[in-house]
């Protein structure tokens, strides 16, 4: 059984959660993103074996998005927050 | 052939070379069919099959063992029962006993859209040289009497696809046959030994790093499963692979025999009985990606839920054993199988749940690529780069859980 703290709720079971996938930003300019780019985008994932980011979703809770840290090798839950866009992403 | 008749399988392991022309990383079916066919097929046999494990010890030992045809895309249908019938030859070839045994697989429908697209699936499996009927309910059970055809009063049963080639075979022996296969013919395999780096000149590669040493080689093949994007990322490659958990279980001996391989495409379990006697079950991959084995009571409940069912005799059993191996999935539920941008570097993934069945036919066609040069017609359309060209082998419905 993985462990996820939702933000807002606590500690709960992953069996009320959906996984939302690695944390794979958009590009942030769409019009000069080449069809390379944008396949890999869709398609290319990092598929770490080790701790990754990524989304999940409070379905049988409050229905909160939120990034979660995983070590995908042990399943342990580094740390849960809310998402932020980051400086370089903001202002497109 | 019985398990009396036969003698014990006999392995060589020499010392490794500085170099080879072909080296193949990871040791399960895959890799070594890759091996097994480059000697039997083409005479090349300066091949290493590097094994970081055991030979066998990832998914190709850890698997439910259905061979099937029932595909839904004319490719993919064309691919599996080719590798079928490879498989209904693999004993007399090899002259070892995997066990391979005939059942037919039933996959149930459970409502009016499920029954046509069995209907479809019929169709198209035999428009491309697979055996599959339509059957009705009243067929089903002259197949399999277990059935309770109202689905508990929830799933009622109103119809289901019948494959009726389908089988099962032992995977170790599987595995086994091949390496001694190969190895009888001067292929090297190399167990206890990781490829941790890829040996480069520019865009081409040269050998591999292995933790005891370097290894030259003219052409590296990766058969690694689960593990692959790690080991694509050692040749600067990213590949649309996810890796995740699937798990499966047996149960004590069930007196009586079960013969065919029974599915259900809503409730999304499937099980038969093993030579032993157990009855084994599968179900889904877990939601989540992870390298983990752990095995958890959570996927125990709900298949077990799901599978008695349809199947009521199973409440009398007891779980044996519950395992888990970690999965190459790709995006559109088909394999990856060919060249890679990388010269030399060639690759054979994306077998998810459901590569067990398709060890011969990919082993067969690899080997033909890499003695070749050419992409075999047969796996053209599987290649990386349909991703990149947006032209997916989309086929969800029948590379299911198994
Ligand atoms: C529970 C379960 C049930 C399944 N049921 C079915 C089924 O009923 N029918 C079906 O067709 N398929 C089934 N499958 C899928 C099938 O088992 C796999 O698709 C198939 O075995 C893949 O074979 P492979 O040789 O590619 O990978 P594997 O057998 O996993 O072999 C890869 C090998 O590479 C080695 N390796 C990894 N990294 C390195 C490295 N860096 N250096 C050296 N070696 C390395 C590993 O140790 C491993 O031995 C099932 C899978 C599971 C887990
Ligand atoms: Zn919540």
């Amino acid at each position: 059984m993985i462990l996820l703290n939702c933000p807002n709720c606590g500690q709960r079971n992953s069996l009320e959660f959906r996984y939302g996938g690695e944390y794979n930003p958009r590009p942030a300019k769409p019009l000069e993103t080449s069809d390379a780019q944008w396949a890999d985008y869709i398609y290319m994932r990092t598929n770490k074996s080790g701790v990754q980011k990524e989304w999940w979703y409070h379905r049988a809770g409050c229905g909160l998005w939120f990034l979660a840290e995983r070590d995908t090798r042990s399943n342990e839950v580094m740390q849960t927050y809310l998402w932020e866009p980051a400086a370089k992403e903001v202002g497109d | 052939m019985n398990e009396f008749q036969e003698k014990l399988v006999h392995f060589t392991w020499p010392e490794p070379k500085k170099s080879y022309d072909v080296v193949i990383v990871g040791g399960g079916g895959h890799g070594l069919a890759a091996a097994y066919y480059l000697a039997t097929r083409h005479g090349i046999t300066n091949v290493a099959v590097l094994e970081r494990n055991y030979i066998g010890g990832g998914n190709s030992g850890r698997n439910t063992t259905i061979i099937r045809a029932n595909y839904g895309i004319p490719e993919a249908v064309r691919f599996y029962q080719h590798s079928l019938e490879l498989y209904q030859t693999l004993e007399a070839e090899t002259g070892r006993w995997i066990m391979h045994q005939e059942k037919g697989i039933l996959w149930m429908a459970h409502s009016e859209i499920g029954m046509q697209q069995q209907k479809a699936r019929a169709a198209i499996n035999r428009a491309f040289g697979a055996k599959t009927e339509f059957l009705t309910p009243e067929e089903i059970l002259k197949v399999c009497p277990e059935i309770d055809l109202t689905g508990g009063g929830v799933w009622p049963v109103v119809g289901g696809s019948y494959n009726t080639e389908a089988a099962t075979a032992r995977h170790d022996r599987v595995n086994w046959a091949l390496a001694e296969g190969a190895m009888m013919r001067g292929v090297h395999v190399h167990q206890k030994t990781a490829v941790t780096g890829l040996l480069m000149e520019g865009n081409r590669v040269t050998g591999v790093q292995t933790d005891k040493g370097p290894i030259s080689a003219g052409i590296v093949m990766s058969a690694v499963g689960g593990h692959v994007t790690s080991l694509a990322a050692m040749a600067g490659l990213r590949l649309p692979i996810r890796t995740h958990p699937l798990q499966a279980f047996v149960t004590n001996h069930y007196a009586r025999t079960f013969h065919p391989i029974v599915a259900s495409t809503n409730l999304l379990f499937y099980v038969s009985q093993t030579a032993r006697g157990e009855m084994l079950m599968g179900a889904e991959i877990d939601p989540q990606p992870s390298y983990n084995y752990r095995s958890d009571h959570h996927f125990l409940q709900s298949c077990a839920f799901r599978a008695t069912t349809l199947l009521p005799f199973l409440r009398d059993l007891r779980v044996l054993r519950q395992w888990t191996g970690v999965c190459d999935m790709s995006p559109d539920y088909s394999p990856i199988m060919g060249k890679t941008s990388v010269d030399g570097f060639y690759i054979t993934t994306g077998w998810g749940t459901w590569g067990f069945k398709a060890i011969p036919a990919s082993g067969e066609q690899m080997a033909q690529l890499i003695a070749t040069g050419e992409t075999p017609e047969m796996i053209a359309p599987f290649a990386l780069s349909r991703f990149a060209e947006d032209r997916l082998m989309a086929d969800r419905g029948s590379a299911g859980t198994h």
